[in-house]
């Protein structure tokens, strides 16, 4: 996989570090444990396009939201984190 | 039933082998069963044997959606242990382990278990301690545990580097009752005695959807038609969730990928199970020569059955750095097979809420071990409509009510358990 990091232009993965699922979202503190456990716990698992954490660890060490196929290992959207990401 | 024997091999081969029939059938679906099994592989096919052995339950398929002991179970690289750390773990894997050890009598079929030893090398105190821990903990178990000096492991396996420059090895602990089976022979092994037994193995026959009325299972949609039943289980490992998102539950479980290689066979070489402490590698050597070996997971989730350098590197480097000797080699092959991680590494074999509908999955990348426990109590929670106390944590709300059976103590990320 090579991914097109927004800084440093497309790098091949060994330069990334994976950071799980970007699209669970922490809840506000007072949300309650069932939706504490959702956010640790519950995982739509798509066969298909996901939205992931990865961090360019041995490049300018930005975390990235990268759109990636789970099937086809295809890469989409890449964008760095930040406020609204 | 073909039945197996050295008295029969001598006299095919006198008959120029012309009397051998294949060893199940090649069964057509019926409109309904007793109980429907989703997956050909080993745990698949273990459930539906143990269901007839053990519980008289006949009237069962398994649906497999390409041919059976293709997914994982024809995958891996075949260590079987019981040297885990929590009493859940331990006990349920022990009796896996007893399991094997009469399996070969139990089918009547050669599944080549080999009791050779398995031995985890440590290279640091904190390793050796952890190890010690381990190891006590699965003797209080009734498990055999044994801790090896230097020399114990030089014994054992000579070609390892024990004076490594960077990560000598301090000693290992070993389960001399672990070893190595063969995967094909176990999946055929049991379609061999459930197929004797009166279940149907159905090949080509893919679920695509589930049949749920008022909360309870009727049955599947497959790609060769409905097929009634009031009890499913599933047994899909890395699939899982493709299947209960068709029953609209949600399990947690992702699935990631993971590789394994073989070397071009050599004379013997390695005479055990080894595992590095220093790196993510493990090691055997088959019946055919090749050396087996393999790594950790990618690292991200994936349901293509094929990995990426970056892990197969990292595999060469632990494996060299262990038996420098493997540096002359070549790999002949490589694949991958899709595992389903659970957050704490551990599985479920439990019932789900809909009723009637039952799993055995989560098993990570250590399910093979677990064949014919997982089988036979998955059997049980299917028979009896409520788990065996083997399996009686193995529950899919035990993360939800803290009670994680986290082994390794890696949190909650499946992509690093
Ligand atoms: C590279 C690698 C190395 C491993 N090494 C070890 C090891 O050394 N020791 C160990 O204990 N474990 C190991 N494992 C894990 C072990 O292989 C698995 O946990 C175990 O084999 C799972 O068996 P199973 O029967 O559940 O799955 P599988 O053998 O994968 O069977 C599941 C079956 O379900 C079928 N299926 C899926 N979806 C459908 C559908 N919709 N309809 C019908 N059928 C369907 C699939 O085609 C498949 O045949 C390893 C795994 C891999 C990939
Ligand atoms: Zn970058």
């Amino acid at each position: 996989m090579r991914i097109p990091c927004p800084h440093c232009g497309p790098r091949d993965e060994i330069e990334f570090s994976f950071r799980g699922d970007a699209s669970a979202c922490r809840p506000t503190p007072g949300a309650g444990p069932d939706a504490f456990y959702d956010y640790v716990y519950t995982r739509t698992n798509p066969r298909g396009w996901t939205l992931e954490w990865w961090q360019h660890a041995s490049g300018c060490r930005a975390w990235l939201q990268v759109r990636r196929h789970t099937v086809t290992h295809e890469i989409g959207a890449v964008t760095p984190a930040g406020p609204g990401a | 039933m073909p039945r197996y024997s050295a008295f029969r091999i001598f006299a095919e081969g006198l008959r120029g082998n012309r009397g051998w029939t294949p060893t199940w059938r090649k069964a057509a679906p019926k409109p309904a069963y007793d109980v429907i099994v989703v997956g050909g592989g080993g745990h698949g096919l273990a459930t539906a044997f143990y269901l007839a052995e053990v519980h008289g339950i006949r009237n069962v398929a398994v649906l497999e959606r390409g041919l059976i002991g293709q997914g994982n179970t024809g995958r891996n690289t075949t260590i079987v242990r019981s040297n885990y750390l929590l009493p859940e773990n331990n006990r349920f894997y022990e009796k896996s382990l007893q399991l094997w050890e009469g399996l070969e009598q139990s089918l009547g079929y050669n599944v080549m278990m080999s009791q050779r030893g398995v031995v985890n090398l440590f290279h640091n105190d904190a390793q050796r301690n952890a190890a010690m821990r381990r190891g006590n903990s699965m003797r209080l178990g009734g498990i055999d545990a044994e801790l090896l000096d230097r020399d114990g492991v030089r014994a054992m396996c000579p070609l390892i580097d024990l004076d490594n420059g960077r990560y000598p090895v301090m000693g290992g602990l070993v389960q001399r009752r672990g070893g190595t089976a063969r995967h094909d022979a176990v999946a055929w092994g049991f379609a061999h005695a459930a197929d004797a037994r009166g279940v149907d193995i159905i090949e080509h026959c893919e679920v695509t959807g589930m049949l749920i009325e008022d909360g309870a299972i009727q049955g599947v949609q497959t790609t060769r038609g409905e097929i009634r039943a009031p009890k499913i289980g599933l047994a899909v490992a890395g699939h899982t969730t493709t299947l209960t998102d068709m029953a609209g539950i949600q399990v947690p479980i992702e699935t990631h990928l993971l590789q394994a290689f073989v070397s071009e066979s050599l004379k013997p070489m390695i005479d055990c199970v080894v595992t590095f402490g220093a790196g993510h590698f493990y090691i055997s050597q088959s019946d055919k020569g090749g050396l087996v070996f393999g790594g950790g997971l990618d690292g991200y989730n994936s349901y293509g059955s094929r990995g990426t350098l970056r892990e197969a590197e990292h595999v060469f480097a632990a494996g060299v750095s262990m038996i420098p000797a493997l540096g002359r080699l070549r790999a002949l092959r490589s694949w991958a097979g899709v595992m389903d991680m659970t957050p704490d590494g551990s599985p479920y074999i439990c019932k789900t809420p809909i009723h009637g509908l039952y799993m055995t999955a989560g098993w990570c990348y250590g399910g093979f071990k677990a064949t014919p426990g997982s089988g036979w109590c998955h059997a049980w929670t299917i028979a009896h409509d409520e788990p065996h106390p083997l399996n009686a944590a193995f529950t899919l709300d035990r993360l939800r009510q803290g009670r994680a059976l986290d082994e390794r103590g890696n949190g909650p990320y499946p992509w690093m358990q």
